[in-house]
């Protein structure tokens, strides 16, 4: 088993349109650098020039926003889904 | 030559055609519609726009549409109306209300983003329209949807209030109700998004929706007789309305059409209000943070209540750079809000419009604005729509007979004697 990542459609062309991607179990940093590894490309559009999480990014492990968890540090298992969201406006 | 050059990146600057995407590849910043100001210089004036029609579609030269609005022609121009009674209350000589509690069809004002919003869909080609929504869009997408024909799925909270509920389902649109809070509803929808080819207003037709906002910035200023206002005071949810009301009056400041504006900008100062069981934005400027922190919401202001709110960087960054403040006001004080301006102004706003006026009752404790500065409080939706906000603390109807008898007996014991 391993961890899902639901790609939004902004960052699909970098894993061959797929919706849906794996990783090895660690942290959400472990996983952007496996990402970005994985995809090369992806890394650059979701941490900035100085390796910080776009502000414009959601990250969340099971349906948990990671700012409510431990952020970057943030564990992620097996089995455990991870999404990745742009910001959205509504109201 | 079109109206519109295309759409930018608001965070990098990066440009793309116009197209139903709404962040920007490189760095997920929400795009912007950009003007094409050649076109609109010297060829736009204020007595066209004063020919045009009575709703916001006057400004359809500044909106992100090629052709005439085929869904809601009727929105927006709504009143703007002089608090005498209000501003008397707070000190102040030049007080008004911008009233989107009655804008046309459903009394707020996401009216004017969902005209915009659906007129590009139709455009783009879009045949079903969908939104996450606090209630207000989802009336409004609802409504618009049945007006252009347009198949509707709105998602909603499942713990909305029962008149947004029933607002929404009866002009016959599917209603997703979501066990969660607006932003877990708001996951599911980026989720959804790109899965099925609709039209999301809130998603891929963001940046057009954004833009129907600018209308109630436009509104204020050509009914202060082309002049920006001293003070604005707006609620915030997602962040968006507070940036694009000051963007509207900027707009019209280039176009050269502010009596009391020039060269220098206009000196607007923007104020965001927010309940305080979900102030990610009001928090953040006040504790001067550079970026806010996301909330789980817990108020009776559930039209406002977003605790990751998307364009909450740039509601901080237009309240700071106009020079503005925030405040945030407790349940109990949204309520005296919504009661204080009934009373003294005879309107019913929601619960998100009593969050504006209590907060604008400290400001006005603040010393914020002078006695003669010219402050608008911008009333977005209808207390008809939240009524289980007030069920129970409104005092309660006298019972009487239908005879005379029964009525004096009751002025008596009711100590209603000092009207008659």
């Amino acid at each position: 088993m391993a961890v899902s990542v639901l790609i939004p459609t902004p960052l699909r062309k970098y894993t061959n349109e797929q919706d849906t991607v794996t990783v090895t179990a660690g942290t959400i940093s472990t996983l952007v650098v496996e990402l970005e590894a994985n995809h090369p490309g992806m890394g650059k559009r979701i941490t900035d020039d100085q390796g910080e999480l776009r502000r414009f990014i959601n990250f969340y492990v099971n349906e948990e926003d990671i700012r409510f968890l431990e952020g970057k540090d943030t564990p992620v298992n097996d089995g455990d889904v991870v999404s990745i969201v742009p910001s959205i406006a509504g109201g | 030559m079109s109206k519109v050059l295309g759409m930018r990146c608001r965070e990098c600057g990066e440009e793309y055609p116009m197209a139903p995407v709404h962040v920007c590849e490189l760095c997920f910043g929400p795009l912007e519609v950009v003007l094409n100001w050649e076109l609109l210089d010297g060829k736009l004036t204020r007595e066209k726009i004063e020919k045009g029609p009575s709703s916001m579609w006057r400004y359809w030269d500044l909106l992100p549409v090629d052709g005439p609005p085929t869904v809601g022609k009727n929105v927006g121009w709504t009143p703007l109306v002089k608090a005498e009674n209000l501003g008397r209350v707070f000190g102040l000589k030049n007080l008004y209300i911008k009233n989107d509690a009655v804008n046309h069809p459903t009394l707020s004002f996401k009216d004017r983003v969902v005209a915009v919003a659906l007129t590009k869909a139709r455009e783009f080609g879009y045949e079903t329209v969908a939104c996450a929504s606090t209630g207000n869009l989802a009336n409004s997408v609802a409504a618009h949807a049945a007006e252009g024909g347009f198949r509707a799925y709105i998602f909603i909270p499942s713990d909305l209030e029962q008149g947004k509920v029933l607002g929404t389902l009866i002009y016959g649109a599917n209603v997703l109700s979501v066990s969660g809070c607006y932003d877990e509803v708001n996951r599911l929808c980026a989720e959804a998004g790109g899965k099925y080819g609709w039209g999301f207003v809130n998603i891929n037709l963001r940046p057009f929706y954004g833009d129907g906002s600018k209308t109630f910035g436009y509104e204020i200023a050509e009914q202060l007789g082309w002049n920006a206002p001293d003070h604005v005071v707006s609620p915030c949810a997602g962040g968006s309305l507070i940036s694009k009301i000051y963007k509207g009056l900027n707009e019209l400041n280039r176009l050269g059409f502010l009596e009391n504006s020039g060269k220098e900008g206009i000196s607007t100062k923007m104020y965001a209000a927010q309940a305080k069981g979900c102030s990610p934005i009001t928090t953040a400027i006040k504790n001067d943070y550079e970026i806010f922190r996301p909330q789980k919401p817990n108020t009776i202001a559930k039209s406002i209540a977003i605790g990751n709110p998307a364009d909450g960087h740039v509601a901080i960054e237009t309240v700071r750079k106009s020079g503005g403040w925030a405040e945030d006001v407790t349940d109990e004080e949204v309520l005296e809000g919504m009661k204080l301006l009934a009373r003294t102004e005879g309107i019913f706003t929601e619960t998100a419009g009593g969050v504006t006026i209590a907060a604008t009752k400290k400001l006005v404790e603040q010393g914020r604005f002078g006695e003669n500065d010219t402050v608008v409080l911008a009333i977005t939706g209808n207390g008809l729509k939240t009524q289980e906000a007030v069920i129970g603390k409104l005092g309660s109807t006298v019972a009487i007979q239908p005879n005379l008898k029964s009525l004096e007996e009751a002025l008596h014991t009711e100590k209603l004697l000092a009207t008659v």
